[in-house]
């Protein structure tokens, strides 16, 4: 190898380098006045979820449906939710026309992860829609990065109230249901069923989620006139909880509210009923255990100790209504389980979107955002809940039941289930039952709650 | 040529070429063809190329040099990217105060934790760093989050004061610029299939990196680097001359620190987000990988090291059954789910697995790293050199003679 520059050789390749850099350059997004506008006859969708870590299942749950959608809008399978919703302006050709192309990407269940995937689904494989995520950190992260970049982010599974309240953004939107919600739909149950002169203690997941939730329990259930003996925070993934457990014995509490989610709910409960707690006589009354969020894996994990413990979802497929009947029978025919309520939200999302862009008649982000907040037709407001910000885009049949997405702040507002471990379940899919579908109003709040103060859509951007 | 002798220099001129010529190189296939799914010519990936080279290039000071295995090097960037955003959220939206931030209080706790952990040595002192950073984790993760906003990771919002920045209130959230060039800029050129994307972030990142890259050169061929590999060989004599190692060992450690700022702080300037998961032990693991399995102690080594694990993650991470079978599409269809079947493990969520395997054959059959793998390569298609070419044909000559 020669290891001279030549005066010759240095003028040749400056040349080129310079022609080179001289051709035409140009911004891509400037062409259609948004980022990666579709251009041939095909969509991209990209799908992030956690793929391994603590959320793996909830994660391939989420895949599965994602792809089942992307069948739907292409026109194969048997068509699922597109039948029931109540609008019906997918045909089954894609979307406008162009087929539905996707790429999928692994969140690791850490922000930094979640991001860097969306961001090369966006740079590199021109996505101009993103969804997905199994927990809230990555899923308000990517919603920040899609805002910055100029798509649109339709949100997996995250229920913190921070997504659609401190840290909601005007491009992305959020079908499941949230921390507040179910404090306000659980505690009724629980006086109802346990009375309301209880002492409860709160062990609690230390972050953003954990925290949220136990305030919007804590707030609800104290309102009914329960006492709060306690609230201890845990580290996330501990694995072992014996030593938080061994205390909630000597405070005279008698109902453990354990805000957990994943496997520190599996381990956390598990130990709690292996430690008899649930044997107990506290205060002449019988010891009982609450977990808020409930999620069918989680179910699963726990086995025998979600017996008759209650918590709250965002839909099961046990509902009766034409969609879930619908979109439970395509998820079973193509892999041979019902969905879990992560799967469905997924499902919804997409289609969703898909139908958002088609009432647009545009991908642009922005016109997107006026499609879902029904500025564009299928604008409607809830029966029954008095207020000026009851308004949005109105939907049906996607399993539960009339559904607003609320323009104020991208939050969809339906009704919630509270379940309760089933004590005999047939099979190994039917371990949780549905105890109440609580009606929406109850659900309700406005957009300046203090649980949700002090953020901003702020404008769509649609990128460059 | 700069103060590098010339066997540096050319060194140096060729990883500026191969950075700057990055959206070239790290392109080879046409977009829309089937094997552009290979491609990592895109700007959030070759800035992570380059940032985490520069985190790289910093631990290979303190491993490379001292032989020193410090397992807690991510809390170093989390610090550096925790700064950069405090000084987005505060002061300006340019990068500059922000990376000067970033330098400085990763190089303050490295002082303090160098200070405590390299009392001990060995495994006792990477316990120690790990221990640290853990410990900075759980703090980032959970106890402080007024100051890192905890799972969430720290963010800018519109209600931030940015003293510098003038006043006003912005109706979307500002980005991070350099003097007026904003760090999200890019420009495409598209010649012939190929669609070639150049961002302003990339090339600041790259520049920061080859000033990075010199001033680890200079380290690695002074006196003072010298002293530091000395400390690598024996530890012990040297204490027994009477010299006092620690002084040398600890600015190591700060010098190395500070580079992890600066990584740290650049990921926050190209996406003004900090998260604690950067801080995590596995993190930490990371940039251990990614020197073993570029060679220790190598000049480059580090930089192709973290290029590749970051190109795993990115790439291979992202392969689904679905592209497989578009792939196979041509066999017939027994043969072309037989495949994707036996692939399937290794890719999308099995990345892990393909590295690790990688990973295992590098520190196997090439203890030296890549860049050993690189170097047998090169001598198998150098011209030999008359005198080495001399003696191996004596060599052979010797070997011939007794058999007969």
């Amino acid at each position: 190898m020669s290891r001279h520059f030549t005066r010759r050789g240095v003028l040749k390749s400056g040349a080129v380098a310079g022609a080179g850099l001289a051709l035409p350059t140009y911004l891509r997004a400037q062409e259609s006045g948004f980022t990666n506008a579709p251009t041939g006859d095909t969509v991209i969708l990209g799908f992030n979820v956690p793929q391994t870590g603590a959320y793996a299942d909830e994660g391939a749950d989420e895949l599965r449906a994602f792809q089942l959608a992307v069948e739907h809008l292409n026109g194969e399978g048997d068509g699922g939710m597109l039948q029931t919703f109540s609008e019906q302006n997918l045909d089954g050709t894609g979307i406008l026309g162009k087929r539905v192309d996707y790429v999928t990407g692994d969140t690791q269940t850490k922000s930094d992860v979640a991001r860097a995937s969306a961001q090369s689904m966006i740079q590199k494989d021109g996505a101009i829609m993103i969804s997905g995520g199994s927990s809230s950190g990555p899923a308000i992260a990517v919603q920040a990065l899609c805002q910055e970049a100029g798509v649109i982010f339709m949100a997996g599974l995250t229920h913190s109230n921070d997504t659609t309240g401190k840290d909601k953004k005007a491009n992305g939107f959020r079908h499941f249901f949230n921390a507040y919600m179910s404090g306000a739909a659980l505690p009724p149950i629980l006086a109802e069923q346990y009375g309301t002169d209880r002492r409860a203690y709160h062990l609690t997941a230390d972050y953003t989620w954990g925290w949220t939730q136990e305030e919007s329990i804590k707030a609800a259930t104290e309102a009914l006139g329960w006492e709060t003996a306690n609230t201890v925070l845990t580290p996330v993934g501990a694995g072992d909880f014996s030593s938080y457990i061994t205390p909630v014995l000597q405070s005279g509490a008698d109902v453990l509210i354990l805000n957990h989610y994943g496997g520190d709910m599996v381990n956390s409960l598990t130990q709690a009923v292996q430690f008899g707690l649930r044997d107990r006589q506290v205060n002449g009354k019988n010891f009982e255990i609450v977990v808020p969020l409930y999620s069918e894996l989680m179910a699963a994990g726990a086995g025998e100790a979600i017996k008759g413990i209650y918590g709250s979802m965002n839909w099961n497929w046990q509902l009766q209504d034409a969609g879930t009947q619908a979109f439970t029978r395509s998820f079973g025919e193509k892999y041979g389980f019902p969905p879990s309520n992560a799967a469905h939200t997924c499902y919804v999302q997409t289609l969703l979107y898909a139908d958002a862009v088609t009432r647009a008649g545009s991908f642009n982000p922005c016109a997107v955002v006026e499609a879902l907040e029904g500025r564009t037709g299928g604008s409607g407001s809830l029966e029954g809940i008095d207020s000026a910000s009851n308004e949005g885009f109105l939907f049906d049949g996607m399993g539960n039941g009339p559904t607003l997405y609320r323009a104020a702040d991208h939050q969809c507002f339906k009704d919630v289930l509270v379940v309760r471990g089933a004590e005999n379940p047939t099979t190994p899919y039917d371990n949780l039952e549905i105890v109440e579908v609580t009606p929406v109003e109850q659900v309700w709040y406005e957009p300046d709650h203090p649980q949700f103060a002090g953020g901003d859509l702020g404008e769509c951007n649609p990128g460059a | 040529m700069l103060g590098l002798g010339k066997k540096d220099f050319t060194l140096f001129l060729a990883v500026a070429a191969i950075t700057l010529l990055a959206p070239f190189i790290l392109n080879p296939f046409p977009t829309g063809s089937g094997l552009a799914q290979f491609n990592a010519g895109y700007p959030d990936l070759m800035q992570r190329f380059v940032i985490y080279g520069i985190f790289a290039i910093g631990f290979n000071i303190l491993f490379g040099l001292t032989g020193y295995l410090s397992f807690g090097h991510a809390a170093f960037l989390g610090l550096g990217s925790y700064s950069a955003v405090w000084m987005f959220k505060l002061l300006s939206m340019n990068v500059i105060p922000a990376l000067i931030l970033s330098v400085i209080v990763a190089g303050l706790f490295a002082l303090v934790i160098g200070y405590i952990s390299l009392r001990r040595s060995g495994i006792y002192f990477s316990i120690l760093t790990l221990a640290f950073a853990q410990m900075a984790y759980a703090l980032a993760y959970s106890v402080l989050t007024p100051l890192t906003n905890g799972e969430t990771g720290l963010q800018l919002t519109l209600d931030d004061p940015r003293v510098l920045d003038g006043g006003g209130r912005p109706t979307s959230l500002p980005v991070t610029e350099l003097f007026g060039m904003e760090m999200r800029d890019t420009a495409s050129l598209g010649l012939g299939a190929w669609d070639f994307t150049f961002g302003v972030g990339f090339y600041f990142c790259a520049v920061v990196m080859l000033i990075s890259f010199y001033l680890a050169i200079r380290i690695f061929r002074s006196p003072f680097g010298m002293m530091l590999r000395a400390v690598k060989s024996n530890q012990q004599r040297m204490n027994y001359t009477g010299l006092n190692t620690r002084p040398y060992t600890l600015a190591a450690f700060v010098i190395s620190g500070m580079y992890a700022g600066l990584a740290g702080g650049l990921l926050a300037c190209m996406d003004p987000l900090a998260g604690a998961e950067r801080m995590q032990w596995t993190a930490s693991g990371e940039v251990v990988l990614m020197t073993i399995l570029g060679g220790a102690g190598t000049l480059i080594g580090p930089i192709l090291g973290a290029g590749m694990i970051k190109y795993f993650e990115n790439i291979f991470s992202k392969i689904n059954d679905a592209v497989l079978h578009q792939w196979f599409a041509a066999l017939p269809d027994g043969l072309e789910d037989f495949l994707v079947t036996i692939i399937h493990p290794f890719i999308g969520k099995g990345w892990h697995l393909t590295l690790g395997l990688m990973f295992m054959a590098v520190v196997i059959f090439l203890p030296g790293g890549l860049v050993e793998g690189g170097q047998r390569v090169g001598r198998l298609f150098r011209r030999r050199d008359r005198k080495a070419g001399g003696a191996e044909a004596q060599a052979a000559e010797q070997r011939r003679t007794p058999a007969e």
